[in-house]
């Protein structure tokens, strides 16, 4: 709300607006553009000039099974984020240790680690030789399988959600987990109770970026897993193959669902703001 | 009963240094002391929220010091009263009774009504004024039937009309339910009209446990004087003392007082502001000690003005401002300050 009343503010007040602020606003508008453009110019070309072959891209069955995998894999390494990453989250917000930064950085590697790099590093260690893909390889097999993709994805995306979901908890007064514990809640129930919907917002807000990030990914994915093929590798595969108007169909598609996704989950969230304390 | 023994804790920029206490069961318990001297601490430690680094906290007998505050059934009410913001006032007070498994809205009713707060059941708690928190954390914390009640500086984020009214609640709750309370606070009014008994800690330390009374009238050293607002403590040595009436020697005069000091002892003379009378011609009163000196200061307090007046060594005096205006007081005038010798408070 505040933040609402603040833009309106500066948009309407009488007083001549700051030179800054009018450059602010002139560079503001550049980054907007650039992304905005970039793909609706892709979109909007497609449905212009070629829009039978945006349709029999979407009708064909190996899209649609790329990008149901895509969606899917995203879902389950974001699930297996949150499984992971709530617990490290809480830890972090509430607990000084010692090393506490250096564990903050491991967390945060995968963040600026180059996608093909952590690919191979994955292969290496979860390949068919690797330390865990050695021993587990009569069980699960990661190389060119849905498992590599997830583990993949998983890699990339995780530290999103525990950093979303840590400053979530940080934002949560102790005081409150220590009033429901001493009215007679144990540690878990004060933190399923009390902790947990406190950060609802942004749990939803880190799941809902890390799984964005998850189904973007292709560097990672595209090493230790080829096939199946997942929507981006799909897009690049076609692209080697056939070509830039083979390849754009896919591309524009793939965008069209996932922005359609995230819009949906962004506005049934939007109501949650509730219990923020701010 | 509650006891406290060799309490120690460092935590952040606060540390408890050896605390022993012993409250009573049914006793209003006041933990007086300025910001930042562990007070707020050490309530978290008999809470159980912080285990401490040694000693043993004993309730009815039983030593918790290891216990989890689930386990302790004490009730615990924060300065900003800690509300669940995301759960409406109903299920706020219920909160208890759900950890307990327990659903009995009739008697969350019966509390509501109680604390007069039954048309704000539906209500979210950012909604609410402060006044308005503190009543439904105090039906949340009582619903759980506690052995004793931990008051974390309840009043210090109300307005001053709603502080009356909560004194007189909390009060009330106190000599209906005969809950034994620990508050805590930095407000020597708000102990004095609350408190059965009152401990002062300073520093991370219990400097002195006293009756309320007791603790205003003769602080055991100069600095819990001058925290529980005796405004004059004059520093001197005794020069004679006969059958109780004592003459102390300040730098530039002597004072006398009603005390048990031996002489050559270096002691100070605590002396209350509103002890201090304050007249422009020289009195003939029982005040044995009568100063003339000049005022240097006149400042507003509330409804009375502190007027300081330099006689050798400073005093400061309340008179109300129709006497002020009477005695035609402005700074730099010539006056006598005179109290009396039982006035005087030695430590």
């Amino acid at each position: 709300m505040f933040k609402i009343k603040q833009t309106r503010h500066m948009f309407t007040s009488r007083k001549a607006p700051e030179p800054l602020m009018l450059v602010f606003l002139f560079l503001a508008l550049v980054l907007l553009l650039f992304v905005a453009v970039t793909l609706a110019n892709m979109v909007i070309e497609q449905v212009v000039t070629d829009l039978p072959a945006l349709i029999s891209a979407a009708c064909e069955k190996s899209v649609i099974k790329s990008i149901s995998l895509s969606m899917y894999a995203g879902l389950v390494a974001t699930l297996i984020s949150l499984v992971l990453g709530i617990p490290a989250a809480y830890i972090l917000a509430r607990k000084d240790f010692f090393a506490k930064g250096f564990v903050e950085s491991v967390l945060d590697i995968p963040v600026v680690v180059p996608h093909t790099v952590a690919g191979i590093a994955l292969l290496t260690i979860f390949g068919a030789n690797g330390l865990i893909g050695a021993p587990l390889e009569s069980y699960i097999q990661f190389r060119d399988a849905f498992a590599g993709i997830v583990i993949a994805m998983l890699f990339v995306s995780a530290p999103f959600l525990t950093n979303s979901v840590r400053e979530g908890f940080q934002n949560i007064d102790p005081r409150l987990e220590n009033t429901a514990r001493s009215l007679g809640a144990p540690m878990w129930k004060a933190f399923l109770f009390v902790t947990l919907p406190l950060a609802a917002r942004h749990i939803m807000a880190g799941s809902i970026m890390c799984w964005a990030r998850a189904i973007s990914e292709f560097g990672a994915v595209v090493i230790i897993a080829y096939y199946p093929m997942i929507g981006p590798t799909l897009v690049y595969d076609r692209y080697l193959s056939y070509g830039l108007s083979a390849s754009r169909p896919i591309a524009v598609l793939l965008i069209l669902v996932t922005l359609t996704i995230f819009i949906a989950v962004r506005l049934i969230s939007a109501g949650w703001r509730i219990y923020d304390k701010d | 009963m509650i006891r406290i023994e060799g309490l120690h804790r460092n935590w952040k920029e606060f540390a408890l240094k050896g605390i022993d206490l012993e409250v009573q069961d049914g006793e209003y318990f006041v933990i007086l002391g300025p910001t930042g001297a562990g007070k707020t601490l050490l309530l978290e430690l008999i809470a159980g929220f912080h285990a401490p680094d040694s000693g043993d906290i004993f309730i009815n007998g039983k030593n918790v010091t290891r216990l989890p505050p689930e386990k302790r059934n004490i009730g615990f009410v924060y300065q900003d009263y800690s509300l669940f913001p995301h759960l409406d006032v109903r299920k706020n007070i219920e909160f208890g009774l759900r950890m307990r498994g327990i659903s009995d809205g009739s008697r969350v009713e019966r509390m509501a009504e109680n604390l007069n707060i039954s048309h704000l059941l539906h209500r979210y708690p950012l909604t609410l004024s402060g006044g308005e928190q503190q009543r439904v954390a105090l039906a949340r914390v009582l619903l759980i039937e506690p052995d004793v009640l931990l008051l974390d500086e309840p009043m210090s984020a109300l307005d001053p009309g709603t502080q009356d009214t909560t004194r007189r609640l909390l009060k009330k709750i106190h000599s209906m339910s005969e809950l034994m309370v620990i508050h805590v606070t930095h407000n020597q009014t708000e102990a004095q009209i609350l408190a059965d008994r009152i401990a002062v800690m300073m520093d991370g330390r219990i400097v002195q446990v006293a009756a309320a009374n007791e603790v205003f009238d003769r602080p055991l050293n100069d600095r819990i004087a001058h925290f529980m607002g005796v405004e004059n403590v004059l520093k001197g040595t005794v020069t004679s003392n006969s059958e109780g009436l004592t003459s102390i020697a300040l730098d530039s005069c002597e004072i006398e007082a009603v005390s048990g000091c031996a002489v050559g002892e270096t002691v100070h003379a605590c002396l209350r502001p509103e002890n201090v009378t304050i007249s422009v011609v020289p009195v003939k009163s029982s005040a044995r000690n009568a100063f003339e000196g000049d005022v240097i200061e006149i400042e507003p307090m509330g409804a009375l003005l502190r007027v300081k007046v330099d006689c050798g060594f400073m005093v400061n005096s309340f008179i109300t401002k129709q006497s002020a205006l009477e005695l035609g007081l402005e700074l730099g005038k010539r006056v006598t300050i005179s109290f009396k010798a039982t006035a005087v408070h030695v430590v």
